[in-house]
């Protein structure tokens, strides 16, 4: 049995879907923020969103200026007919100075390993990575030097994995939970066609369709109603696997997961005992002033657990914090998600 | 073309597996993959009952298969992979990535690549075929054009692709089912055992929309490529994965054939598919690079 490494303070890794996001990150005190390009390569293409590349130089140069870092996302699968904006986009990220790339596909890692030796690897979530094994397999073929968890395992998993990891690992913190495994998940493929693998998009707003009458508003995702919601019920978001069906005898229910949010401040001592490198905060879909003021909570947070981890006070989660993140959390709600026992 | 059942996705009882098997030791297919993909907590059938079973079906001539889970999380998981990967009778289809390694390290190979592992262009596959695959399952939301590019004809390495039954669309480390019988995933009770066919999940509008398998969701449709011929040939498939249904999976397996190894009309087939009590209805979105969702 190997041990556990010697915690260190984790980095704190923050969204970026636009330049101003990423000031406030910076600003708010993030080490290090990440961001994509306004294309399929990466995980959150949504029109409006992300980055070209004078901006990723610009935020690249501000990162530089106060000694924080810039990841970049490029963490779809290449597609079939054309891998070149996969590869313009490897190019690009070393020639605009990333400090490193977050990957999926092994046709973007290989190319990247073979092109730029020197650029630094992420693996990302969406490789779908959940145990040890898989990370040793990327680092043999691919020497990545850190692996994204997914949203899956219980906090004595990841412990165990990390005593085993031959990399860094870094979790998520806070943000919308992906219920299922990331990478592995067909579903808004099955209703829209459009693959979050390969588009990079989930229950995209293209697909998505509020049909409003007297008994209230219908959602639709590729024609398949996914929720309905009474008059004065609040709305969410009609992503499919936080939508409400009928199976058995329930005719309107959370059959998947309801719309709520992953918060693991309660854990944050624990996490940084197990020895996680970074803590992720999800979120480049969202506003600028939600990066900011959750990245201004989990940076005290993390500043406060690291100091009670080192022998100076106490670290409990301040009503404050909770109170700011709740009103940034889907549907108001929040989870430990596979951490929770309910889960298990 | 040859016809391969996939692993059995369902938690069916003892002896209604074994009968399953006996019977398919007989049927027109040549590949037979085994082994629990889905659950390690379903654990009424172990290592030892699935090699026996690949034994007899492997006398029986049929070219045998063990898979290894898709979602591997825990230690005892990691055992049940390594006793799956190190065994040297049986090739293996990895469900994760997980196997490729520990498959690495016991020199193992050839072997196939599930249709868990994202493999979504000719490159990535090039690289699994320096690890020493001989076989790729296609990812299931993949176009069949896609697949011809991926992998054209000829290769060193067989295409399959998902040409019957409900799609597997995604993993959690939640469980479903159990989260529908309000229960907890450590005592789920095994109540997926009720639904031979998963659990229907329908839409606010009543639509069969998806199917509940435990820690898997489903399409509760079946996907269906038997009058996909013409755009299977192009794409150099060669190999036709049928997944078990508890329910008209031998006439199903009897219309493959008589279209893939007899030439039997593939519309008149599917036409005939459709007037089987079967458990959802047939797609093929996927194939068409349309939504899977879209009827065949």
């Amino acid at each position: 049995m190997q041990t556990l490494p010697t915690p260190g303070k984790p980095q704190l890794v923050c969204p970026a879907g636009s330049l101003r996001a990423l000031q406030l990150a910076l600003q708010a005190g993030a080490d290090a923020v990440y961001l994509g390009l306004k294309d399929a390569t990466n995980a959150r293409n949504f029109a409006g969103l992300n980055f070209d590349a004078a901006q990723v130089r610009e935020g690249v140069a501000q990162a530089r200026q106060l000694g924080r870092q810039v990841l970049m996302a490029l963490n779809t699968f290449g597609d079939a007919r054309d891998r070149s904006p996969w590869q313009r986009a490897v190019d690009r990220a070393v020639e605009l100075g990333a400090d490193a790339l977050i990957v999926a596909d092994i046709a973007v890692l290989t190319d990247a390993r073979r092109r730029h030796p020197q650029m630094r690897l992420h693996l990302s979530v969406q490789a779908s990575a959940t145990n040890y094994e898989s990370i040793q397999f990327y680092r043999e073929h691919y020497g990545i030097e850190r692996a994204v968890l997914p949203r899956v395992l219980t906090l004595q998993q990841v412990q165990h994995l990390i005593r085993h990891s031959p990399v860094p690992v870094e979790v998520f913190g806070f943000g919308s939970l992906c219920v299922m495994v990331e990478g592995r998940c067909a579903l808004s493929s099955y209703a829209t066609g459009q693959s979050p693998n390969t588009a990079g998009v989930c229950s995209p707003p293209s697909a998505v369709r509020w049909d409003e009458a007297a008994d209230g508003v219908r959602a639709r995702l590729g024609g398949v109603l996914i929720d309905h919601y009474r008059p004065g019920e609040p709305r969410a978001y009609p992503t499919l696997c936080k939508g409400r069906f009928a199976v058995g005898a329930l005719p309107h229910d959370y059959a998947l997961e309801e719309p709520t949010s992953l918060n693991t401040l309660a854990l944050l001592p624990q996490l940084i005992e197990a020895g996680v490198a970074a803590i992720k905060i999800e979120g480049r879909q969202r506003s600028p002033a939600y990066v900011a003021e959750v990245t201004k909570v989990w940076r005290a947070a993390i500043d406060s657990a690291w100091a009670a981890q080192s022998g100076q006070g106490r670290y409990s989660v301040q009503a404050a914090w909770d109170g700011e993140l709740a009103r940034w959390a889907e549907g108001q709600q929040q989870t430990l998600g596979a951490y929770d026992r309910p889960w298990r | 073309m040859e016809l391969t059942i996939g692993p059995l996705l369902y938690w069916w009882p003892r002896a209604a597996v074994f009968d399953f098997y006996a019977q398919l030791a007989d049927a027109p297919v040549q590949g037979i993959v085994l082994g629990e993909q889905v659950c390690s907590r379903r654990n009424e059938i172990r290592f030892e009952d699935w090699l026996a079973l690949a034994r007899e079906l492997r006398a029986a001539g049929k070219d045998v298969r063990l898979a290894t889970l898709a979602l591997v999380m825990s230690e005892a998981e990691l055992r049940t992979l390594r006793r799956v990967c190190e065994q040297d009778e049986f090739a293996v289809e990895a469900g994760d990535t997980a196997a490729l390694q520990v498959l690495a390290r016991a020199g193992r190979r050839p072997h196939t690549l599930g249709p868990h592992l994202n493999i979504y262009n000719a490159e990535a596959l090039q690289e699994h075929a320096r690890f020493g695959a001989d076989r790729w399952v296609a990812p299931v939301e993949l176009s069949l054009d896609a697949v011809g590019r991926i992998n054209p004809a000829p290769s060193s390495i067989a295409t399959e692709v998902w040409g019957f039954g409900r799609l597997p669309l995604a993993f959690s480390a939640r469980c479903f089912t159990a989260r529908h019988h309000r229960l907890q995933k450590d005592d789920c009770q095994f109540r997926c055992r009720d639904d031979a066919d998963g659990l229907l999940l329908r839409s606010g509008e009543g639509a069969e929309f998806l199917a509940l398998n435990g820690v898997q969701t489903q399409s509760a449709a079946l996907q269906c490529l038997i009058a996909q011929g013409a755009a299977l040939c192009a794409a150099g498939v060669n190999r036709l994965r049928l997944s078990p249904c508890a329910q008209g999976f031998d006439a199903v397996i009897a219309q493959f054939d008589a279209v893939f190894g007899h030439a039997a009309d593939g519309q008149e087939a599917l036409a005939a598919l459709r007037r089987l009590p079967l458990p959802g209805t047939l797609v093929d979105g996927f194939a068409r690079r349309a939504p899977g969702l879209e009827a065949a």
